[in-house]
């Protein structure tokens, strides 16, 4: 499988997405830079975490002028696999791939720590390959991570079975402890928790990797 | 131009003498422009013109030194064609006027003293020192400052992306008017990779790239002389404001820029700006550099070339070029969206030569200019003391009480409110994170992992500065030790009060000359760092504040941790429960936070014997015999046994055999110690045997409590629970925040 990971002149997590999927998983990683419009083939493109364009303005909200988002979106449009995380899924958000809005925790602090999350529905290709029930140690990092959305747009997520993942103890007041949301076409996630730091022993959490395995699973399925 | 008077020269604090060096250096007397370099250059912060003479004292050779002192970063050699580079700094006055852009700017300026060398940093930790958070009249302020330091750092890093892997943090009343914001920063690259800050090749281009050049952070004295206000009407703030994202640009672009091999040379513009980047490189070249000031890019218009010259404007870099392949670097930097103009030459005449729309406006020779600043050789006494030796009578009523003491202090409480604002595993390299003896970060594509230890004690320093500084150097590597990595290399930064005191500078040199001794003992030389001094109000110097960071080097590995694991464990105490007197009770926490009182010594050290318990140490962590391993230090025995029960919420019973008072016993911070709990209870005590040093089996861990008893009679039981929940909220209680979001 291939994955393309854009960067961003403010991603930080970039390489972070690239080694866990090239060097801890053994798949494909290309990186794609912010003003190409190239996807160079992939199967599934990650938008990464960091501060896409310095986010002074509010995050993401540049990132989705940017070349490359035009390019991504028509991904997307037709049914390509798009994985925001943390700034990827402020930047998806930004750009109506997703409903909602991340605003500031509530604590209006910036957290990073490791926290719980459970995976609401096992029907996506993100999520597929997690066990039913399973409680993932997954970290957080991210001062403006508190999912946002009218009652309306979240009884639509939760009708549609549209939430992906839940906090087991929010920690940055997200509404319904929303971690993660996917678009009505399935094909789009994003979520503020970073699977790309659980995937190796070494740095504190395997949890992560369920995450890409349901990805390769779906990808392999599909072709 | 203005004229250079004498109440000029003396606004730019230097001295009628330094003032005549000038005048033989030059040949002729300054103008206002050449005064304000020379005046920066030579200023304490850039020249060591008091620490200097000291510092040499320091040992910088070894075997894996391949840059010592003198560059903008040491330099060691990890192995396998692999480098790191690593400094420490202070931002110490600004984060005490502006908390926030204060310590984000200290956090800016030693990543850049990093990636100018060519290494990606991968690692920041922190020491702080701030004045107590219930102090009666500077309470409120230092919550707002604590607050704001730890969020400026916090914006910084995360947004550049290193990862802030730990620290400390300390209270005191000496820093209620000047606290310590002291960051150290660590990057990884090939030895091939290496760039220095030197100009080299007479016709080479010189390359300004950044942000663009403002009127912020010029020198505030220099601002109040009445000349120079006739030109700038008002007073400029003279706290920088840091820009992350144009940091994190300028990173990748010079390690992209460098990767080309058109780059010959590069150094940060930070304190003293473009002055201090031009006058170095062209002196550690041998060579000069000339730019014209009208091609600088500016953020502001009517700028003087005094204030071009002087600005601390952040994120700028200069470098140089390989004549003829400057288009490639040009190309590097519009690629990442950032200003790059050629703005001089490097010449071969040695002259650091300003002009500013061709006519020329400064002309100094750089070798003088950066390396002959006025050296002194300041007189010193005994250092400043004014406790006594004697230890007044202490004892304790309530033991589990005092426990508990310690527990809510600020010194000991769970800094978790501080290091959960950083993000401190971007990069996915951080093996151990904050909160434990040394953090760990491994490097990418080698088996190889970086341990980091960083401590100070101004309390014990300021009893006795030479025996506390070999304290903390041998602290540094026993927490190494505890993560069963070597040490290899040290940075340190000396923060001090004003040098012109002679008790004041005893301390100081005292201080230099115990970390030399003990850094050479340990095999830790000193491959750079910072003086920071005059950090006085009012007349009150702060406690003599030496940090040091000290690195080590060990295969890649999950270290032990200091949390018990399991019930039913040996908890090893390695190297015995130590000896100590009253008189080396008075700069415990214990004195500290119980008696509220400083008196007395630090305590003894005999290093050879703190050597060997370091070895075994690291021999039993490496072998993997170690469940979790932890040093004792600030608050003794009973602190870092209650220390391994917080995490995991195991207990231990614990029965010592011991002559020694019960607060002495359980609270005394003599060095040399090590808890270790293991399941292989005899091979541990083999390797220690080896070693010649007692390995003592003083207990079990296991149970919900944590019980210590001496010779059968109980000294301490409490809930592991009780004592975990005033740990872990008093810190976010102190500041009035909320615990969780």
């Amino acid at each position: 499988m291939r994955f393309g990971v854009v960067v961003f002149p403010g991603s930080n997590c970039d390489h972070d997405a690239w080694y866990a999927t090239s060097r801890n998983l053994g798949h494909d990683a290309e990186y794609l830079w912010h003003s190409d419009t190239d996807l160079k083939g992939s199967d599934c493109v990650i938008l990464p975490g960091g501060f896409s364009y310095g986010d002074y303005l509010r995050c993401g909200a540049i990132a989705k002028f940017s070349p490359i988002m035009s390019a991504v979106k028509r991904f997307a449009a037709e049914g390509g696999l798009v994985f925001g995380i943390c700034n990827g899924f402020q930047i998806l958000t930004e750009c109506g791939l997703l409903p909602g809005v991340l605003v500031r925790n509530r604590g209006l602090r910036f957290i990073c720590k490791e926290v719980r999350l459970t995976a609401a529905t096992r029907n996506s290709p993100f999520t597929n390959a997690i066990p039913a029930g399973a409680e993932l140690r997954i970290p957080i990092a991210h001062g403006e991570g508190c999912y946002t959305a009218d009652e309306r747009t979240l009884d639509e997520l939760e009708a549609e079975d549209r939430v992906a993942f839940r906090y087991v103890e929010n920690p940055n007041g997200s509404l319904r402890d929303i971690a993660g949301v996917l678009n009505a076409g399935r094909n789009v996630l994003g979520m503020m928790p970073h699977p790309e730091r659980a995937t190796e022993p070494l740095v504190g959490s395997t949890d992560g990797l369920a995450v890409f395995r349901s990805l390769i699973a779906a990808c392999s399925v599909a072709k | 131009m203005n004229e250079v008077t004498p109440e000029v020269v003396q606004a730019h604090q230097l001295t009628p003498d330094e003032y005549q060096r000038i005048i033989a250096i030059l040949g002729r007397e300054p103008n206002l422009t050449e005064l304000g370099i020379f005046s920066v250059m030579w200023s304490e912060h850039c020249s060591y013109k008091s620490s200097r003479l000291h510092l040499k004292k320091l040992p910088t050779k070894g075997p894996r030194v391949v840059c010592g002192p003198g560059e903008n970063a040491g330099i060691l050699d990890i192995g396998d064609g692999w480098c790191i580079a690593f400094k420490i700094e202070s931002h110490n006055h600004p984060s005490f006027i502006e908390p926030f852009q204060g310590a984000a700017t200290g956090v800016g300026g030693i990543l850049r003293d990093i990636f100018t060398m060519g290494a990606r940093p991968i690692a920041v930790m922190d020491a702080l020192r701030f004045g107590p958070l219930d102090d009666a009249q500077c309470g409120a302020r230092n919550q707002r400052i604590v607050s704001g330091v730890v969020e400026g750092i916090a914006h910084y890093g995360n947004c550049f992306g290193v990862p802030t892997v730990g620290g400390e943090c300390v209270f005191e009343p000496s820093y209620n008017g000047n606290p310590l914001v002291n960051v150290f920063a660590l990057g990884v690259f090939k030895r091939d990779q290496i760039f220095y800050g030197q100009a080299t090749g007479a016709g080479n281009p010189v390359i300004y790239v950044g942000a663009k050049t403002g009127r912020d952070g010029i020198h505030g004295a220099s601002m109040a002389s009445a000349e120079f206000t006739e030109e700038s009407k008002q007073k400029r703030p003279n706290v920088q404001v840091g820009d992350p994202f144009m940091e994190k640009l300028l990173m990748e672009a010079c390690i992209e820029a460098m990767a080309t091999g058109a780059v010959s040379g590069i150094q940060d513009m930070g304190a003293a700006g473009l002055t201090c980047s031009t006058c170095e490189m062209g002196s550690r070249g041998g060579t000069g550099i000339e730019i014209d000031l009208a091609l600088v890019p500016q953020r502001e218009t009517g700028m003087t070339p005094y204030e071009i010259m002087l600005s601390e404007s952040q994120e700028r870099m200069l470098l140089v070029a390989y004549k003829g392949r400057e288009q490639e670097v040009l190309n590097v930097f519009k690629k990442w969206g950032l200003d790059a103009v050629i703005i001089g030459r490097v010449n071969d005449d040695g002259m650091m030569r300003v002009r500013n729309h061709g006519t020329v406006v400064a002309e100094i020779p750089s070798r003088q200019l950066a390396d002959e600043a006025p050296l002194y050789n300041r007189p010193y006494t005994k250092p400043l003391r004014e406790v006594p030796v004697e230890a007044p009578a202490f004892a304790s009523k309530n033991l589990k009480a005092d426990l508990l003491k310690l527990a809510a202090s600020g010194d000991l409480c769970d800094k978790r409110w501080i290091w959960e604002q950083y993000d401190y595993m971007v990069r996915t390299n951080t093996v151990s994170g904050p909160g434990l003896d040394a953090a760990i970060v491994r490097v990418k594509g080698t088996e190889t992992s970086i341990a980091m230890a960083l401590d100070g004690n101004g309390r014990q320093t300021y009893l006795d500065p030479r025996l506390s500084s070999k304290l903390l150097v041998a602290e540094c590597c026993r927490n190494l030790a505890c993560v069963g990595a070597e040490p290899i290399g040290t940075t340190n930064n000396l923060n001090f009060g004003n040098p012109e005191r002679p008790e004041i500078m005893a301390q100081l040199v005292e201080s230099i000359e115990g970390i030399a001794e003990a850094c050479e003992f340990f095999e830790a030389p000193i491959t750079g760092g910072n003086v920071s001094l005059y950090n006085e109000t009012l007349g009150e110097p702060i406690f003599p504040s030496p940090v040091l960071g000290i690195v080590g080097l060990m295969k890649t590995t999950l270290p032990p941790g200091i949390a018990y694991r399991a019930a039913e464990r040996d908890i090893v105490l390695i190297g015995g429960v130590g000896t100590a007197n009253n008189v080396e009770m008075g700069g415990t926490q214990y004195a500290k936070q119980v008696t509220g009182q400083l008196w007395g010594l630090p305590p003894r050290i005999d290093l050879e014997f703190e050597k060997r318990v370091q070895a075994a140490t690291r021999e039993i962590v490496i072998a993997g015999l170690a469940e979790t391993a932890h040093d004792i230090s600030q608050g003794g025995l009973a602190w870092a046994l209650a220390e391994g029960t917080f995490a995991n919420g195991v207990g231990a019973a614990i029965q010592l055999d011991s002559e020694l008072g019960p607060e002495v016993l359980l609270f005394h911070e003599g060095p040399s110690r090590v808890i270790v709990s293991t399941a292989n209870l005899a091979k541990v005590q083999a390797i220690c045997d080896r070693h010649n040093v007692p390995a003592l089996a003083i207990g079990k861990t296991g149970s919900d409590r944590l019980t210590i008893a001496n010779r059968g009679q109980s000294l301490i039981d409490v809930r592991v629970s009780e004592i975990r929940e005033i740990w872990s909220t008093a810190l976010a209680s102190a500041l009035h925040a909320e615990t969780h979001a």
